[in-house]
């Protein structure tokens, strides 16, 4: 009694059918199970149902009165009918056929086929000489009802959580059986709990219950916590009196406040995710700046290279291996990287070496590389969006709490973190690392100590340049690959830069956390774009505030 | 002090000014002559969309002045000037649109269309008064007087130099890219003000009216570069320019360098905002398109491009730029990003002083060897 049968998998296997064929007859099995089912709760939940039976159903649904449809229709989720769950469903289709004298009762497929209703056989006979059962209010309601009772004893689990659900919303005080029988049964534990709570949201909706089953319900609906719950309630805290009403109102302050936590959560989530792609675009930009002290006007077209590389490499694996399609993100980060690190490299020696000690100059020629390298990506790859699928590992999302997690957002946050730290180890813990660091801090100094800097300023700038490219393997996930993908990025990696400061990541990071926060907080209360320009307006009020940002070198390294 | 003294508009014209000068006043005689004189079969006529053409040019350059005026003089590289431009072409735009009255499609008396559609029912405070050309015009200059005044104060105050007050600046013109794309700023959201009707009484599309704008931008040009040249030879100017040698030293000098770079930079935008409300009727639409960082980057290379520090080079650089930007979009637009983005590289990389240093170093060059020569014909 506590097993729902589940013959379906063995037995479609073990018939040789055509897949249609194996089709049908599972759902025939199912049919079945769910009929057995219901003749055990027949049996065992409503003992007085048997005495009513299938004729005093066909009956009732053959005698063309109202009154005696509705009566029929609550009956039926606890009848032993075969036919039951076909019969809600052709009536809701309006496809429901009776022969008044005859007594019989007739349902027509989708396709137009005719069964009879009580033996579940296909029947000869036809639509038009037949009389449809009619709908009126009253019945449509006892058919919902009827509907969500049959598919709360549904074998496919996803059909009896949509049918639980619906019966929690609805609030139906006559399902209360039928749900408790169903709990029963249940053997889902996360389709037991929304049974549960659609119990009680029907017992503490229900004022002839006892005050203690009441508060009890209350209880299980303050722990279920959402918006839902919270509409129950407040209609309980409409009508009720005394202790239940307190406990309500009570259990509704504590939801709210939950609530209010959960949209917290939910910014802060949004808004690290934000901060991680913003982390991602500016900290190759503060490696460069910081240590060559120039703006690379370019760096998003790094990043946009790095996507257009990810893309090729998804079409190369598309095209001659397919195999290996999923897992073609892995070949694409160290590809971009190589390839941005390579025209970076390419950048700085061909041009920007002969700019040192002009900022402003390097500003403006690598804005015109940007130009350059943004009409090569468009006269290559055409100015149209390029689609980069999400592989297998990267789509979907989990539930944590009241919160929706895609896995997508997921790993970019954790690429974006391992980014950061493999370069922290690079500059920490590599001769390269402290090469480069000595260049930042005192440039002539390094060079009297046998610094190479002119290869450091290379390796740097490459370093810097490798880096967006990775930024726009990540970025071909969540963006439009398109040859402006970079210029979206740059003003926003700027203000990172910026508001942390250079020469120190660790300024970076608390940077592009602290905006992409920021910017999803201020968005539901001032909107996408007046959020994001507050948060210009802010940063330069704070370049007053501190000219160098949070994280300003200090010493002689200051104006050199 | 016996010292002749020149007049003070004199003293201000060297042989190159006055070159420039003369070629301004000849466009502006010649261009109402050969586009409404000479009968338009004859090969010398000018067609009414190269005269709107050569005034937007003659627009460009009077912004390239005004930028030369802050980078090439005071050092101070904005990314934001044609924020500055924008605002005064919307100042004008609201004027414009503020004459169309019941000629619009809604027809209604005082609100413009836009705002007809966005079911607006009263007039923004922001356009009261711009049904009147004198506040429109003051509104020009006012608005991003104001603007360049407050940004400056805050930024000049904290001693916020170089690429940071770059990139400041083109954060300041992309915050306002964003917000003017908003409808509920009330300025037209990203369709932007279009469709004038007529300036001060005059049809703007007819052909008269577009030589009368040739010309006032010709004059605003002449006498934009006359104002820069007149800031720029005086004390005031010699200290701008100690300034973007060495700020530092001006300053334990006892300058006071904020004053001065507020000074010029708000003197800057303005001449940059006089620049746009030219712009708008003779191009005959203003949408925050204008105010994409990306414009105001090129408006820098331009005076990259004719030198910096010369003021006249900035308008030369303005005119051979947006001329080769006529020409590549219409004979090759695949590769005018190309063409610009090569530029700005070989700007930088070979042309440090633009198109008017190599200009000067030909011809001290020419001097050298005709100084030589003369020195040898004197030895022998």
């Amino acid at each position: 009694m506590n097993q729902l049968p589940r013959p379906r998998a063995p037995l479609a296997r073990a018939l040789p059918l055509p897949a249609n064929g194996a089709k049908s007859l599972v759902e025939m099995l199912s049919f079945a199970a769910a009929a057995f089912v219901l003749l055990l709760l027949a049996l065992f939940v409503a003992p007085q149902a048997r005495a009513q039976g299938e004729s005093s159903i066909i009956i009732g649904l053959t005698s063309d009165k109202f009154p005696e449809t509705e009566r029929a229709l609550n009956e039926l989720p606890a009848s032993d009918l075969s036919t039951a769950p076909q019969i809600v469903e052709a009536l809701a289709a309006n496809r429901l056929y009776f022969n008044g004298p005859a007594r019989k009762l007739y349902f027509a497929d989708e396709a137009g086929k005719m069964f009879d209703a009580a033996t579940g056989e296909a029947a000869d006979v036809m639509a038009s000489a037949l009389k449809k059962v009619r709908l009126n209010n009253a019945v449509r309601r006892s058919l919902d009802a009827a509907r969500g009772a049959l598919t709360l004893m549904s074998p496919d689990p996803a059909k009896r959580k949509a049918a639980a659900d619906s019966v929690f919303k609805s609030r139906d005080a006559s399902a209360l059986p039928l749900v408790e029988a169903a709990l029963e049964k249940e053997t889902v534990s996360a389709n037991k709990k929304i049974l549960e709570e659609a119990r009680a949201a029907i017992i503490a909706s229900d004022s002839g219950a006892s005050e203690v089953r009441r508060l009890e319900a209350v209880e299980v609906l303050k722990n279920r916590g959402d918006q839902e719950a919270l509409g129950v309630l407040s209609t309980i805290v409409s009508w009720s009196e005394g202790h239940v009403k307190t406990a309500a109102e009570s259990a509704i302050s504590s939801i709210q406040g939950r609530l209010a936590l959960w949209r917290n959560v939910q910014n802060i989530w949004y808004g690290l995710s934000l901060g991680s792609v913003l982390l991602l675009a500016a900290i190759g930009l503060a490696i460069t700046f910081g240590v060559m002290g120039i703006i690379n006007m370019a760096h998003g077209e790094m990043v946009m290279l790095g996507a257009y590389t990810t893309f090729a490499v998804q079409e190369w694996a598309r095209t001659s291996h397919p195999s290996l399609l999923n897992y073609s993100l892995f070949i694409a980060i160290p590809l971009a990287f190589i390839v941005t690190a390579a025209v970076g490299i390419v950048i700085e020696r061909v041009v920007i070496r002969f700019l040192y000690g002009r900022p402003l100059e390097t500003l403006l020629a690598t804005f015109g590389i940007s130009l350059i390298l943004q009409q090569a990506v468009r006269t290559i790859f055409g100015a149209n969006n390029r689609e980069v699928s999400a592989p297998d590992f990267m789509a979907g999302s989990f539930d944590f709490g009241a919160l929706q997690i895609g896995y997508g957002r997921m790993w970019i946050i954790v690429f974006a973190i391992a980014v950061f730290f493999a370069l922290q180890f690079v500059l920490r813990a590599t001769s390269f690392g402290l090469r480069m660091r000595a260049v930042t801090q005192n440039r002539r100094m390094a060079s009297s100590m046998g610094i190479d800097t002119n290869r450091i300023d290379a390796m740097a700038f490459g370093l810097g340049s490798g880096i967006a490219g990775m930024a726009g393997v990540a970025l071909s996930q969540i963006d439009n690959v398109s040859p402006n993908l970079g210029q979206s990025y740059i003003i926003d990696s700027f203000m990172v830069v910026v508001f942390g400061g250079v020469g120190n990541l660790w300024g970076t990071l608390l940077g592009a956390l602290t905006l992409g926060v920021a910017n999803k907080f201020l968005e539901p209360i001032a909107g996408a774009v007046l959020g994001k320009i507050l948060l210009l307006v802010f940063i330069i009020l704070f370049i007053q505030k501190r000219p160098r940002g949070l994280f300003a070198l200090k010493g002689r390294a200051v104006e050199a | 002090m016996m010292e002749t003294r020149k007049p003070l508009l004199l003293s201000l014209i060297d042989t190159r000014g006055g070159i420039f000068l003369g070629l301004i006043a000849a466009a502006t005689i010649l261009v109402p002559v050969l586009a409404l004189m000479v009968p338009a079969n004859s090969a010398f006529a000018l067609p009414p969309y190269l005269v709107a053409l050569f005034g937007k040019y003659v627009c460009y350059a009077l912004l390239a002045i005004a930028l030369d005026l802050v980078w090439g003089y005071c050092g101070i590289l904005s990314l934001g000037h044609g924020a500055f431009f924008a605002l005064g072409g919307y100042a004008m735009g609201m004027y414009l649109m503020r004459q169309i009255g019941t000629r619009g499609v809604y027809a209604h008396p005082e609100l413009p269309d836009f705002m007809v559609f966005l079911n607006m029912k009263e007039l923004p405070i922001t356009w009261w008064g711009f049904q009147s050309f004198p506040y429109a015009m003051l509104m020009v200059l006012l608005i991003p007087g104001l603007l360049a005044f407050v940004f400056g104060f805050l930024a000049f105050r904290s001693r916020v130099t170089g690429v940071y007050l770059s990139i400041i600046t083109q954060a300041m013109t992309y915050a306002l890219l964003l917000a003017f794309f908003r409808n509920d700023m009330g300025f037209g959201g990203n369709n932007g003000l279009t469709d004038f009707k007529d300036i001060l009484g005059f049809n703007v599309q007819a052909k008269e009216t577009r030589v009368a704008l040739f010309m006032a931008s010709s004059i605003a040009l002449g006498t934009g570069y006359l104002i820069a040249r007149a800031v720029t030879q005086s004390k005031f100017g010699k200290v701008v320019i100690a300034i973007r040698d060495a700020e530092s030293r001006t300053r334990f000098l006892g300058y006071r360098v904020e004053t001065y770079k507020l000074a010029v930079f708000v003197l800057s935008a303005m001449m940059a905002g006089v620049a746009g409300a030219l712009y708008v009727p003779q191009v005959g639409i203003i949408n925050p398109g204008e105010f994409a960082p990306a414009n105001s980057i090129e408006a820098v290379i331009w005076v990259a491009v004719g030198g910096r520090g010369t003021l006249v080079g900035a308008a030369l650089g303005a005119i051979i730029v947006n001329w080769g930007k006529t020409f590549f979009t219409g004979a090759l637009p695949e590769y005018w990003l190309f063409a610009l983005g090569a530029l700005f590289v070989i700007v930088t990389l070979f042309l440090p002083k633009g198109v008017i240093g190599v200009l000067d170093q030909f011809k001290a060059r020419r001097q050298a060897a005709k100084q030589s020569g003369a020195a040898a014909t004197a030895a022998e």
